[in-house]
C-alpha cells in the first residue's frame, strides 16, 4: 500500500484528497442527521463503516426520522443501491483478481470511485485509481460521521457551503471524457431525461435504474468496438 | 433505527455490489455486450448527475444548486483539475444563496 503514494500520479492524488476531503464535510451532515434523529452513535458509526452509501444512509436515517418502518427504511436503501450490481457488472476489472482484493474492492464501490477510475486513460493507473479514491473515501466518510455525529446540532448545513452542487459537477466532469463518444453521449442524455422525467413519481433509486433504458440509443456496434477494454 | 435493520441494509448492499462483479467473473462477456454494459454505467452515472444537480426530495432544487454545478462543468471544459472544479461549483451555489437565490 505504501507504494501507491509514490506511484500515482500528482493530479490522480490531488484529485482524490480533494473528494476524499468533501466526503468529511457530507458525512459530518449524515452524522449530525442521525444525531438528531436520535441514532445511537454505535449505530451510526456501524452504518458509515459497514453499508458506506451515502445516499442511502441519509434516505434510511430520513425514514426513520419522519417515523417510518426500518423494514422501510432498508427497502428503500437496497432500492437506492441496486445501481451496483450493473456497476459491478461494468467496472468490477478495477478491483484486481484476488480474493481478497475482490472482497475488500467490492466495499469501495461508490459512484464518484466508479467514474473517477473510469476515467483514467489506462487500466493500471485506473486500478490504482479505484483503490485510492475509494480507500480516501471511506475514511473521509467515516471521520466526518463520527465528528457529525458528536458535534450534532453544532454542525452548519452543508448546503451553505454549496456542497450539494460539488459532488454532481465532480461526477460530470469525470464523465465529461466518455461522452466525446457519440453512443455515449445519446445513451447519457437519453438516460438522464428518463430519470429526471421520472423522479417525480417514483421512489428514489428507481428514477436512475430507468436511465438504463437509455441504451436503446445506443445504436448499432462501432466499427472500432474490438479495441475496447 | 435498529442494529438488524442496519446488518440487512449492509449485508444487502455488499451482496449487490458483490453479485455484478461475481457476474462478471464468470460470464465471458462478448465485446458488443462489454461495450453495453460500459455505455449503462454512463447512463447510470449521467443519471445520477442530473437527479442530483436538479432534484431534491422528489421535486425541484432550485436554481443556485444547478446553476453551480453548471459553473463546475464550465470550468471542466477548460480542462482544469478536478479539485477546482469542485470548488468552482460549490463556490457558485453558496455565493448564489447568499445573494437569496434559493
Amino acid at each position: 500500500m505504501c507504494s501507491i503514494w509514490r506511484t500515482t500520479p500528482r493530479e490522480d492524488l490531488r484529485d482524490a484528497v480533494a473528494l476524499g476531503a468533501a466526503m468529511v464535510v457530507v458525512g459530518a451532515s449524515f452524522g449530525a442527521l442521525a444525531a438528531s434523529a436520535h441514532v445511537p452513535l454505535l449505530l451510526t458509526v456501524a452504518m458509515s463503516v459497514f453499508v458506506f452509501a451515502g445516499g442511502s444512509q441519509f434516505l434510511a436515517v430520513a425514514v426513520i426520522a419522519a417515523g417510518g418502518a426500518p423494514l422501510a427504511a432498508v427497502l428503500g436503501g437496497l432500492l437506492l443501491n441496486l445501481r451496483h450490481l450493473p456497476f459491478g457488472l461494468a467496472v468490477g476489472g478495477f478491483v484486481g483478481r484476488s480474493w481478497p482484493a475482490r472482497l475488500l474492492g467490492t466495499h469501495l464501490m461508490v459512484d464518484e470511485v466508479i467514474a473517477f477510475a473510469r476515467s483514467r486513460p489506462d487500466p493500471v493507473r485506473a486500478r490504482r485509481a479505484y483503490w485510492l479514491l475509494g480507500a480516501l473515501m471511506f475514511v473521509g466518510w467515516n471521520v466526518g460521521t463520527l465528528l457529525g455525529a458528536l458535534a450534532g446540532t453544532a454542525v452548519p448545513d452543508p448546503s451553505r457551503f454549496g456542497m450539494d452542487a460539488a459532488f454532481p459537477a465532480a461526477l460530470l466532469a469525470l464523465l465529461l471524457p466518455a461522452l466525446r463518444e457519440a453512443d455515449a453521449a445519446r445513451v447519457a442524455l437519453l438516460g438522464a431525461a428518463a430519470a429526471l422525467l421520472v423522479t417525480p413519481r417514483a421512489p428514489a433509486g428507481l428514477p436512475v435504474l430507468l436511465a438504463l433504458a437509455g441504451l436503446v440509443a445506443a445504436g448499432r456496434a462501432p466499427k472500432d468496438s474490438e479495441v475496447m477494454s | 433505527m435498529t442494529g438488524w435493520a442496519v446488518a440487512a441494509l449492509a449485508a444487502g448492499t455488499y451482496l449487490t455490489r458483490l453479485s455484478g462483479l461475481l457476474l462478471r467473473r464468470r460470464l465471458t462477456i462478448p465485446v458488443r455486450v462489454r461495450r453495453l454494459l460500459d455505455l449503462g454505467a454512463t447512463a447510470l452515472l449521467a443519471a445520477l448527475v442530473a437527479t442530483a444537480a436538479f432534484t431534491q426530495g422528489g421535486g425541484f432544487a432550485g436554481w443556485a444548486r444547478p446553476a453551480g454545478v453548471a459553473l463546475g462543468v464550465l470550468a471542466a471544459w477548460r480542462r482544469v483539475p478536478l479539485v477546482v472544479v469542485v470548488l468552482v461549483a460549490a463556490g457558485g451555489t453558496a455565493a448564489l444563496r447568499l445573494l437569496g437565490v434559493s
